[in-house]
C-alpha cells in the first residue's frame, strides 16, 4: 500500500530523485510515445530482478517494490533514458545482483563459458566412444558376442 | 588406467563438489549492497502525522521539529536510517535499543530517523503506539522512493551515515544495543573514513570493502 501524505507534504514534489540529481531535465528531451515507452519499459522491466521475490522479474512480479520499481523505469524510459543507463541506476542501488542476466565478464564468464565446455567434453566424450565401438567391430572375433562384450567391458 | 581415470573423474567431481558447497553455504538474500562508502542519497520526507512520541519531539537545540525533514538540513551529523513497517515483525525486537540509542547519542550529534516502508500511515502510527511511542520522528516514504533509493531488500534495515554524508554501514535485520554502541561510537571517534565501510546482517558478517571504488550515486 503506497503511503498517502497529508497535507503540505513535501515529499518528491520537485520530482523524482533521479531527475534532480540528473543534468539533463526530461523537458529537454523530445516526447516519446507512449506505446513505445511501455514496450521498452517492459524489454527492461523483464531485465530487472524483483529484489523480495529473488527469482522472479520487476516486469512479472506483482509484489508492491517491484510495482513501484517498474514505475521508476518507466519514467526514465519516458525521459528518455537509454537501457543501460537504466540499468546502471539500479545497479547503483542494488548491486549487480538485481539484473537477471549478469554481465558477461570476469568471474561472470564461467557462467556462459562452461555450457559450452561441458558441451565440447561431451561431444569428444561420445566421438571416443563411438570411434572405440566402431574399431572394436573389424577386429571382433567371429565366435560371438560375448567375448567382444566383455573386451569393450574391460578395454 | 585406473588411476588415470580416477584422476579424470575428481578432475570433474571436485569443482562441482566445491561448487555446490560454496553455493549452499550462501545465504542467498545476504547481498552485499553497494552503498557503503558511496554519498548518501538525499530526500525529503514528510512526517507521520500525529506521531505519538515519548515525550516532546525536539532537536538538538531544543527546537520543535518541523513536519518535514531533508537528509541535506542534518549535514555535519550522524545520521541513523531506520526502515520499519508495522507488519515487520523483527523491528519490535530493535524499537528499544533504537529509542535509548537516539536519547543517549542525542548530544553527541547523532540524528535518528525511522522511515515507514510500505505501510499505511494510520497502521505505522497504530504500531508505533502500541510500541509506547518514539523518541526520533517516523517519516512516510511516498511510493518507496527513498527506499528503492538506498537499495531496499526488506525490513528492518539500517544505515549508518557518517558526518561527510557517506553511507558508512549498512545494517540488515534488527540492530541490537551492543551493535547501535559498536557502530556510532566508532563513527563518533571518526574510525569509519570511507574504508570501513561495510554491510552487516546478523548471521554473517562482511569484511571491510575495497576503498577507493566509491562512484558518486547520481545517474551516470
Amino acid at each position: 500500500m503506497v503511503i498517502a501524505t497529508g497535507a503540505g507534504a513535501p515529499a518528491h514534489a520537485a520530482g523524482a530523485p533521479w531527475q534532480a540529481r540528473g543534468a539533463d531535465s526530461p523537458a529537454n528531451r523530445p516526447q516519446i510515445p507512449d506505446s513505445i515507452v511501455e514496450a521498452r519499459t517492459r524489454e527492461i522491466a523483464a531485465g530487472l530482478r524483483c529484489v523480495v521475490c529473488q527469482g522472479l522479474s520487476i516486469e512479472d512480479s506483482p509484489a508492491e517494490l517491484a510495482r513501484e520499481m517498474r514505475a521508476i523505469v518507466k519514467e526514465q524510459v519516458a525521459a528518455g533514458r537509454t537501457r543501460a543507463e537504466i540499468e546502471a541506476y539500479f545497479v547503483a542501488r542494488y548491486g549487480e545482483f538485481v539484473l537477471l542476466a549478469p554481465r558477461p565478464e570476469g568471474f561472470n564468464l564461467l557462467v556462459y563459458a562452461l555450457p559450452v565446455v561441458a558441451l565440447v567434453l561431451g561431444a569428444l566424450f561420445v566421438v571416443g566412444f563411438v570411434r572405440r565401438w566402431g574399431g572394436a567391430e573389424p577386429d571382433a572375433s567371429p565366435q560371438g558376442t560375448g567375448a567382444e562384450a566383455s573386451r569393450t567391458r574391460g578395454g | 588406467m585406473s588411476w588415470l581415470r580416477a584422476a579424470l573423474g575428481a578432475l570433474v567431481a571436485v569443482p562441482i563438489l566445491a561448487l555446490l558447497l560454496f553455493g549452499m553455504g550462501r545465504d542467498p538474500r545476504a547481498i552485499d549492497s553497494p552503498l557503503p562508502g558511496r554519498p548518501a542519497p538525499g530526500f525529503e520526507l514528510a512526517r507521520l502525522e500525529g506521531t505519538p512520541t515519548r515525550g516532546p519531539l525536539l532537536d538538538a537545540a531544543g527546537a520543535a521539529l518541523p513536519d518535514s525533514f531533508s537528509l541535506r538540513a542534518d549535514s555535519g551529523r550522524i545520521v541513523v536510517l531506520n526502515f520499519f513497517a508495522s507488519w515487520c515483525l523483527a523491528c519490535r525486537a530493535e524499537h528499544g535499543p533504537l529509542g535509548e540509542a537516539a536519547e543517549r547519542y542525542r548530544d553527541s550529534g547523532v540524528s535518528f530517523y525511522g522511515i515507514a516502508y510500505q505501510d499505511r500511515p494510520e497502521d505505522a502510527l497504530g504500531w508505533i503506539r502500541r510500541m509506547g511511542g518514539q523518541v526520533y520522528p517516523a517519516l512516510v516514504d511516498p511510493g518507496s522512493r527513498t527506499a528503492i533509493e538506498y537499495g531496499l531488500w526488506g525490513v528492518p534495515e539500517t544505515f549508518f551515515l557518517g558526518r561527510d554524508g557517506r553511507v558508512a554501514y549498512k545494517h540488515v535485520g534488527p540492530v541490537s544495543r551492543a551493535l547501535l554502541a559498536q557502530r556510532l561510537d566508532a563513527l563518533l571517534e571518526g574510525e569509519a573514513a570511507g574504508g570501513d565501510a561495510a554491510t552487516s546482517s546478523p548471521g554473517w558478517q562482511r569484511g571491510a570493502e575495497a576503498p577507493g571504488a566509491t562512484p558518486e550515486l547520481g545517474v551516470p
